[in-house]
C-alpha cells in the first residue's frame, strides 16, 4: 500500500518536469505489425540488445585491460585467470561480438528481402548500413587488442589488403595502423577508435536508426493483404515477446562461455614468421577468400585491386539499394532485386563456407 | 699512292698485334703442367686424379702433383718429367712416411698453416692400425684410407670423410665388414651398435656435431680402444656431474678393484642407449642385479632408487594430467604449469644422483619435488573446483533464465487471450 | 486496484532472480583480485638491499624463470634461467663465481656465455637497473 503512494509521488513529481505521461500515452499507442514475417522484426532489437551487452562488458573490460605491447596480452591474461568472472565477461564479450556481427547480417538480409528499404525508409537503410561498417570496424580493431599472434598477423594481412586500394590504400593504411607496420602505436589507435571513437560515432547513427524506425514505424511486406495484419500493441505484446527473446540469447552466451570460454592465445612476436593459413574472422571471410582467388592479372589490372574497387563499388551499390529499386519504391515486387540479394547471400555464404573446408588456400 | 701504301701497313701491324695477343692469351693460360695434361688423356684409374685434385686442399694452397710426387712437370718428355725426384706411387707400407714428410715438418708447414698440428705421424705408429703396419699388416688404414688421396679436404668441410657424421661409416668400411677383419680378433658390431645410440641420433638427427663420434672416445691418429681405466676419463669430458658422482660412490673403488669399466658396466661402450629408469630396480632389465642378489643391501638400495622415482614420475604425470583436464574447461593454469617444471626439473637431476648411491642426498631432492608436487596437487584441484564452481554458476544462472522464459511466455498468453476476448 | 496473479509474482521473483545471477558476477568482478604484477616487460624483483652479495635468486619474468645475481663486488645481473641445453633452470654457483646448470653440469660465465658442458649456446641476458630501492628488470 504504502509502496504505491511513493510510486505514485515520484511518478507525479517526474511527470510534472519531465511531461512523462504524454511519452507514455504515445508508446500505450505504439502499435506493431504481425503477420507471417514479422518473426524477423525481432532481429533489429537482438542487435539493439547485444550491442548494450558489448557496452557493458566492454566498459568493464577496460577496467583491468591495458593497451600497451607489454600489457595488453598480459592484463587479458590476467582478467582471464586472476580476476574474478573475469572469463565470463571477457568471453561474453568476444561471444557476443561475433553472435552481434551475424545478427546484423541476418537483420540486414530480411530487411533486404522484406523490401523495409523502400520509400519513406530509405535513409533508416542508409543509416543501416553505415552500422554494418561501423561494427565491422568495432570488430576489426577489437580484434587486435588481446595482441596474440592470430589477432597480429590478421590484422597485418588485413591492413596490407587496405594498403592496396588504389590512390588512397598507402595513406589509409598508414593512417589505420600510425605507422608503416603493425606496432604498439597501431595497438594505441585501434583501442582508441574501439573505446572512444567507434562508440560515439554508433550513438548518433544508431540514435538516428531507432528514432527513424519510432518515426516511421515498422514495414510491411508488399503485397499482404489487410486481412493477413493484425496490429498488436508494443507495451506489452511486443516487448515480451521481444524479451523471451533476449533471454534466451543470453543464456546461450553464457552456456558458450562456460564450455567454450574465448582462448588466450601465444603472444604476439613481431619477429616472428606468419603462421600458414592466417585468415581475418569468419566476417571478413568473403572477402578475404575473394581476393586471394582472383587471378593475379585481369587484362592489364591487377586481379585485387581489380576486387577492392569492386567491393566498394558494391557496398556503394547495396548502400543506395532503396534508390535504385524504383519498383520496389512503388510498392510492387522487384524480383530483380530479391534475386540479386539471394545470390550475393548465397555468394557470401558458399565462399565462407569453401574456406574453412580448405583451410590451406 | 701514299695514303694507301700507308693504310695496308697499319692493317698488316694490327693484325699482327692481335695474333701475338692471341698466341699470348693461348700459353699465358695455364702453367705448364704436363702432369696434368697428360693423365687428363689417359683412362680410369690415371685419369681420377685429375678430377679429384680440383677439390683437394693442397691445391687450394699452390701445390701440385710435383709437391707430393716430385718430378718435372715443365717437361713434356715423359722420361725427362719423370726424373730423378720423381717417387711415383708409393705403395701402402710407404704412405705413413710419404705424407708425414710435410706433414711432420714444422717449419714446411708453418708456412701455410702455422696452426696445424704436426704430430699425426707420431701418434699414428702408437696407435694399433700403425703397430700392425709396422710388423707388416698392410690391411690395416693408413692416411689415404681416411683422408683420401686426390681430392683431399679439409676436416672442417662437411663432405669431408672425417667430417663427424661420416666417420661411423667410414670406420665401418672395414670394422664392419666380416670377411675384411676376418683374421682380427675384434668384434664387427661396433659400427652397427653406434647406430643404436643417443649419440648417433644427437649427430645424425640433431646435427650436434659435439655428440661422441669414433674418434672423440678412440682418438684421431693414434686411434686405440680405450683402456679399463681410461674409459671413465673418456665419458667424464662431455658427462663431469655423472662421472664426479660415481667417482664418489662406494662403485669406484670396487668397479677399480674388480678391474671393471666404470660407464661401461650399465652403459655399454658403443650401443649407448638413452638411460631408461627400468635399468634401476629389481627388474630384468636392471643392471644393478647383474652383481647384487636378492637380500643384499645393494638389492634394497635399488629397489629403493626404483619406487621413489617411479612413485615421483607418476605424481608428475598426474599432476599434468589434472592441469591439462583444469585447461581443457576453460580454466587458467599457466602459473601452476610453470611451477611442474621445476618438479620436471628435479626429476632429472634425481635420476642424474643416483650414480653418487647417496641415499640422503637422493632422498633429499626427491622430497623438495615432492613438496612442489603438493602445492601443485593443490593448486591444480583448486583449478578444477573453480571449473565445476562455474558449470554450477551457470545451472543457476540457466534455471533462473529458464524461470524467467517461461513466466513471460505465460504472460504473453495471458496478455493475448485478454485482448481476444 | 488489480489482484496480483500468479503469473505477475512468477514473472517478478523470476526476474528478480535472474537479474541477481548476472548482477552478482558483475559485482564481483569490480572487485580487484590479490595479485599485483601483471606487464612482462618490467618486472620488480625486490629490494636492493635484501639481496646478500654472492647470491641468487629465482623469479618469473614472463612465462620462464630468471635467475638474478649479486656478485662478490656488489653487482647486480640477471639473465634467463632457462639453460639452452635441455631447458633445466639454472643456479648460481657462488665458490666459483659462476652459473651453472646442475642437470648436467653446463656452466656459464657472468656474461652467459657457455664455459663448458653439453648447452649450444649463452644464456639471454636482462637489463638490471634500480629504481630507488627496487631491483627492475627487463628486456634488454
Amino acid at each position: 500500500m504504502r509502496m504505491k503512494k511513493i510510486g505514485r509521488v515520484i511518478y507525479s513529481h517526474l511527470d510534472q518536469r519531465l511531461r512523462l505521461s504524454s511519452l507514455i500515452e504515445m508508446a500505450k499507442k505504439k502499435k506493431v505489425p504481425e503477420h507471417k514475417f514479422s518473426f524477423w522484426y525481432y532481429f533489429g532489437g537482438i542487435c539493439l540488445f547485444l550491442f548494450f551487452i558489448q557496452v557493458v562488458t566492454g566498459i568493464m573490460l577496460a577496467l583491468y585491460y591495458k593497451p600497451t605491447v607489454d600489457g595488453a596480452y598480459e592484463s587479458v591474461k590476467f582478467i582471464m585467470g586472476e580476476v574474478r568472472f573475469g572469463w565470463l565477461i571477457r568471453s561474453f564479450h568476444s561471444w557476443t561480438a561475433n553472435i552481434l556481427i551475424g545478427t546484423i547480417f541476418i537483420h540486414m538480409f530480411s530487411t533486404f528481402f522484406l523490401k523495409a528499404y523502400r520509400n519513406p525508409r530509405e535513409l533508416t537503410w542508409v543509416s543501416g548500413f553505415l552500422l554494418l561498417l561501423i561494427f565491422l570496424a568495432f570488430g576489426f580493431s577489437g580484434y587486435l587488442l588481446p595482441w596474440n599472434e592470430l589477432s597480429f598477423f590478421a590484422t597485418r594481412v588485413g591492413t596490407d589488403i587496405a594498403g592496396t586500394i588504389p590512390l588512397i590504400g598507402k595513406q589509409l593504411k598508414n593512417f589505420i595502423l600510425g605507422g608503416p607496420d603493425v606496432s604498439e602505436f597501431t595497438l594505441q589507435r585501434f583501442f582508441w577508435f574501439h573505446v572512444i571513437v567507434l562508440p560515439l560515432i554508433t550513438v548518433f547513427v544508431l540514435g538516428l536508426h531507432i528514432l527513424l524506425v519510432q518515426i516511421l514505424g515498422m514495414s510491411k511486406p508488399i503485397g499482404l493483404k489487410e486481412k493477413q495484419i493484425k496490429e498488436v500493441p508494443f507495451f506489452p505484446n511486443f516487448i515480451l515477446k521481444d524479451s523471451l527473446g533476449w533471454i534466451l540469447i543470453l543464456s546461450l552466451i553464457g552456456i558458450l562461455c562456460v564450455f567454450f570460454p574465448w582462448e588466450i592465445g601465444k603472444k604476439a612476436d613481431m619477429f616472428s614468421p606468419t603462421p600458414l593459413g592466417i585468415k581475418p574472422e569468419w566476417y571478413f571471410i568473403f572477402m578475404f577468400t575473394t581476393l586471394k582467388l582472383i587471378p593475379s592479372h585481369v587484362f592489364t589490372i591487377k586481379g585485387e585491386v581489380l576486387a577492392i574497387v569492386g567491393f566498394i563499388f558494391g557496398a556503394l551499390l547495396w548502400m543506395l539499394v532503396p534508390y535504385l529499386d524504383r519498383r520496389a519504391s512503388r510498392e510492387k515486387k522487384s524480383p530483380f532485386f530479391s534475386i540479386a540479394g539471394l545470390i550475393i547471400l548465397l555468394y557470401i555464404i558458399l565462399i565462407t563456407l569453401y574456406t574453412y573446408l580448405h583451410p590451406r588456400l | 699512292m701514299k695514303e694507301m701504301k700507308f693504310n695496308k701497313f697499319y692493317f698488316i701491324f694490327l693484325g699482327l698485334m692481335i695474333l701475338s695477343l692471341f698466341l699470348l692469351q693461348v700459353t699465358e693460360a695455364e702453367a705448364q703442367n704436363s702432369c696434368l695434361e697428360c693423365h687428363r688423356e689417359l683412362e680410369d684409374g690415371l685419369r681420377a686424379p685429375v678430377e679429384a685434385f680440383k677439390n683437394d686442399i693442397h691445391q687450394k694452397f699452390g701445390l701440385t702433383c710435383v709437391s707430393c710426387h716430385g718430378g718435372n712437370e715443365k717437361e713434356d718428355d715423359l722420361e725427362s718429367a719423370k726424373d730423378s725426384s720423381f717417387k711415383g706411387t708409393p705403395g701402402r707400407k710407404q704412405i705413413p712416411a710419404f705424407c708425414g714428410d710435410c706433414h711432420q715438418d714444422s717449419d714446411y708447414i708453418r708456412k701455410y698453416n702455422p696452426s696445424l698440428r704436426i704430430d699425426q705421424l707420431g701418434l699414428y705408429w702408437t696407435s694399433q692400425h700403425g703397430k700392425l703396419l709396422k710388423k707388416g699388416d698392410i690391411k690395416v688404414a693408413v692416411c689415404i684410407d681416411c683422408h683420401g688421396s686426390h681430392g683431399i679436404l679439409e676436416a672442417s668441410h662437411p663432405k669431408s670423410l672425417v667430417f663427424p657424421w661420416n666417420l661411423p661409416s667410414m670406420c665401418g668400411r672395414c670394422h664392419s665388414d666380416k670377411e675384411y677383419m676376418r683374421e682380427y680378433s675384434i668384434p664387427i658390431t661396433q659400427e652397427k651398435d653406434y647406430r643404436e645410440s643417443v649419440h648417433a641420433r644427437a649427430l645424425f638427427e640433431k646435427k650436434d656435431l659435439s655428440a661422441a663420434v669414433c674418434n672423440d672416445c678412440h682418438g684421431n691418429h693414434g686411434a686405440m680402444p680405450p683402456g679399463v681405466s681410461a674409459i671413465a676419463f673418456v665419458c667424464h669430458q662431455c658427462h663431469p656431474s655423472a662421472s664426479e658422482l660415481f667417482s664418489q660412490s662406494p662403485h669406484k673403488e670396487a668397479f677399480g678393484e674388480m678391474g671393471i669399466s666404470e660407464c661401461e658396466a650399465c652403459h655399454e661402450n658403443h650401443r649407448i642407449l638413452p638411460p631408461r629408469d627400468e635399468m634401476l630396480g629389481t627388474g630384468e632389465e636392471s643392471v644393478c642385479l647383474n652383481c647384487h642378489e636378492q637380500g643384499s643391501k645393494g638389492f634394497e638400495v635399488s629397489s629403493l632408487y626404483r619406487n621413489r622415482i617411479e612413485s615421483f614420475k607418476n605424481k608428475i604425470k598426474k599432476m599434468e594430467e589434472i592441469l591439462e583436464t583444469a585447461e581443457r574447461k576453460g580454466v587458467e593454469v599457466s602459473e601452476s604449469k610453470f611451477d611442474l617444471r621445476e618438479a620436471q626439473n628435479l626429476l632429472v637431476m634425481v635420476r642424474n644422483l643416483t650414480h653418487s648411491l647417496n641415499v640422503d642426498d637422493f632422498e633429499k631432492k626427491i622430497n623438495e619435488g615432492e613438496e612442489i608436487l603438493s602445492s601443485v596437487q593443490e593448486k591444480g584441484e583448486k583449478a578444477l573446483n573453480e571449473a565445476k564452481f562455474r558449470k554450477r554458476g551457470l545451472i543457476i544462472a540457466t534455471i533462473f533464465i529458464f524461470l524467467l522464459a517461461t513466466a513471460i511466455f505465460l504472460k504473453i498468453k495471458k496478455i493475448e487471450k485478454k485482448i481476444e476476448r | 486496484m488489480k489482484r496480483r496473479s500468479f503469473i505477475d509474482i512468477f514473472l517478478f521473483l523470476s526476474l528478480t532472480g535472474t537479474i541477481a545471477s548476472f548482477l552478482y558476477p558483475l559485482i564481483r568482478y569490480l572487485i580487484p583480485p590479490k595479485k599485483a604484477k601483471v606487464t612482462a616487460k618490467k618486472v620488480v624483483v625486490g629490494k636492493a638491499r635484501e639481496i646478500p652479495p654472492n647470491t641468487h635468486k629465482i623469479f618469473k619474468f614472463g612465462e620462464e624463470p630468471a635467475i638474478l645475481i649479486k656478485t662478490q663486488e656488489g653487482e647486480l645481473l640477471a639473465f634467463s634461467a632457462v639453460c639452452t641445453h635441455l631447458s633445466c633452470s639454472v643456479i648460481y654457483q657462488s665458490e666459483e663465481g659462476i652459473i651453472l646448470c646442475p642437470c648436467h653440469n653446463g656452466k656459464f660465465d657472468l656474461s652467459g656465455r657457455v664455459i663448458s658442458g653439453p648447452p649450444p649456446s649463452p644464456l639471454r641476458s636482462y637489463k638490471v637497473e634500480i629504481s630507488g630501492e627496487e631491483i627492475i628488470v627487463s628486456r634488454t
